[in-house]
């Protein structure tokens, strides 16, 4: 039942267009479900034209493999908090550059076997190889200090740079002398110094830099895919490792902008240290103002426009189904409610919108930072839960803040503000956030899913 | 024009085609958008699946082919079902 080559690859070229359907498919969310089917399908049509085709002469591993896998990757799926989405990302990330690597030096061995090397297809296992290691111990490190195993603070020390280029100087010299002369323990080394690069490149990048390292490895793995393709001269993999690659080389780009910095700075630096004394001891002169959870109930009771601003914290408390009640109490008398999300908010690209969507708050109510900005001077009461940074008016009006640049969340500019926050801590930056001090501006202090309900309590409480 | 020199061009005008289908992708789907690249960057499974089923495939290269199907399946299955179990909450107001 073996179909022709011919038949083979057109059966390729449907899936690979059935593929760009599905990501055109997310241009929306009202076609994302259809385009996702699509791309269920261009899989299947994927799977089924190789198992047919010639080059697959026996089944049983492959079989027991994909069933295996098919078990543990529907569980997965079926089960996970939506809080743990981005460790889950990290960690099918470090399976295509796992898979990369089997696959390139599985491909080695076979044509060694079959008497069919040449020095193209080894360069092109080498490349496979090298960056598919790369990602995946890339992503065990990012999955690490996701899930916590590992402290998500960065760890820098002196000549950092210096040895993650002669690492990577080395591993590519190995690759050339393995391309010259096919030996097995160059490709064994190289592959061991990818996988050591991987992890010394992605060790230094941590908390709220989390959206651009997710976004790179995702990137990382489309280039393992697309690398595996010129191995085996498969144009599909090609073609789908390219879109993936794109994807996430744009996602990063997205958050590099919304944070005002380069790529190079989240890989090789960290915040500068912090600058603008002069304006901050100025504001910091006067003090915080803090507020209880009822003068804040009082305050949006009578508002006739709310805008809640989700952070990071939102998703660690857990809180996104107290605000989801809040929003429909306020909603019951008569306050429009509505969401600001920034690019950067949480720990990956679109995480609060994922969470806000589980909550089943309609994504009608939810806005960008360029959509949402003009409204906040018209706002009664902005609702900061969780998020710092990207709410420091610093970054606008600073210029000597390291954080100065960078897109914000106007919330300020609302007629009050409060802010629920554990601590005074500054954010991630380790920039203090200017707006504290504002007169407009009222912290209440404590866990935002406790305060939270707190406030849900005493609105139910109030009628 | 070497079969090398063709899967240049098949990468070069598909980074084009990426770039340009990515740019509209809503941000409010940006997290499907990762969930969806996992799975569809599962197609990796091709190339284990050529690696296992060889006919000159050895003992090693087929339990490697093995690993890597098993975990290209994982990502097939697990980034297609995740990115439906999220699309799902993704509602409207309900009027």
């Amino acid at each position: 039942m073996a179909i022709s080559p011919t038949t083979q690859a057109l059966a390729y070229l449907l899936s690979a267009v059935l593929f760009i359907l599905a990501l055109k498919g997310l241009t929306h969310p009202a076609s994302a479900r259809r385009g996702n089917l699509l791309g269920m399908l261009g899989m299947v049509i994927a799977l089924g034209a190789t198992l047919m085709g010639r080059e697959v002469t026996h089944y049983g591993l492959i079989v027991s493999g994909i069933a295996a896998g098919a078990v543990i990757g529907a569980v997965v799926a079926a089960r996970i908090q939506m809080t743990a989405l981005p460790q889950l990302v990290a960690a099918l990330h470090s399976f295509v550059g796992m898979a990369a690597v089997l696959v390139g030096i599985g491909t080695f061995l076979n044509h060694r076997a079959a008497g069919g090397l040449n020095g193209v297809l080894m360069g092109e296992i080498a490349a496979g190889v090298i960056i598919g290691a790369i990602t995946f111990s890339g992503s065990v490190v990012a999955f690490a200090k996701l899930q916590g195993l590992v402290s998500g603070r960065p760890v820098r020390f002196k000549g950092q740079h210096v040895l993650n280029a002669l690492i990577a100087l080395t591993a590519v010299a190995l690759g050339v002398h393995f391309g010259l002369t096919g030996s097995l323990v160059s490709l064994a080394l190289m592959t061991a110094l990818a996988f050591v690069l991987g992890f010394t490149l992605i060790i230094p990048i941590g908390g709220a830099d989390m959206p651009v390292i997710i976004s790179m490895l995702n990137s990382y793995s489309g280039w393992a895919a697309a690398a595996t393709g010129f191995t085996l001269g498969n144009d599909l993999l090609i073609i789908v490792g390219a879109l993936v690659g794109f994807s996430g080389a744009i996602l990063s780009y997205i958050m590099c902008v919304a944070m005002n910095r380069s790529i190079f700075n989240v890989v090789f630096g960290g915040f500068g240290d912090s600058g603008g004394a002069s304006a901050m001891s100025q504001a910091m002169a006067k003090g915080v103002k803090s507020a209880a959870v009822e003068d804040a109930v009082y305050w949006m009771e009578d508002a006739n426009r709310v805008i809640i601003v989700p952070g990071y914290g939102m998703a660690v408390a857990q809180a996104q189904h107290a605000v989801k009640e809040l929003m429909e109490l306020l909603e019951a008398r008569g306050v429009e409610v509505r969401f600001a999300i920034h690019p950067v908010a949480g720990r990956m690209p679109g995480h609060m919108n994922v969470l806000l969507a589980e909550a089943d708050i309609p994504y009608d109510h939810v806005f960008e930072m360029d959509e949402i900005n003009p409204e906040f001077p018209s706002t009664d009461v902005a609702l900061v839960v969780g998020a710092n940074d990207v709410t420091n008016p610093a970054a606008k009006e600073d210029p000597g803040s390291p954080i100065y640049g960078m897109p914000i969340l106007e919330v300020g500019k609302a007629r009050q503000v409060f802010v629920v926050k554990r601590s005074m801590r500054p954010g991630y930056s380790g920039v203090e956030n200017l707006l504290y001090y504002q007169d407009n501006c009222s912290l209440v202090f404590g866990d935002a899913k406790e305060v939270i309900e707190g406030m849900v309590n005493a609105l139910k409480a109030g009628h | 024009m070497p079969e090398t020199l063709v899967a240049l061009y098949v990468f070069v005008l598909s980074c084009f085609i990426g770039y340009m289908v990515i740019w509209g992708v809503t941000p409010s789907l940006h997290t499907p958008l990762l969930a969806l690249t996992n799975a569809i960057s599962g197609i990796v499974i091709v190339g284990a699946l050529l690696v296992t089923g060889s006919e000159s495939a050895g003992t090693a290269s087929e339990w490697m082919g093995f690993v890597a199907v098993l975990l290209a399946s994982i990502n097939v299955f697990g980034g297609f079902l995740v990115t439906q179990r999220m699309l799902a909450m993704f509602k409207k107001k309900k009027r």
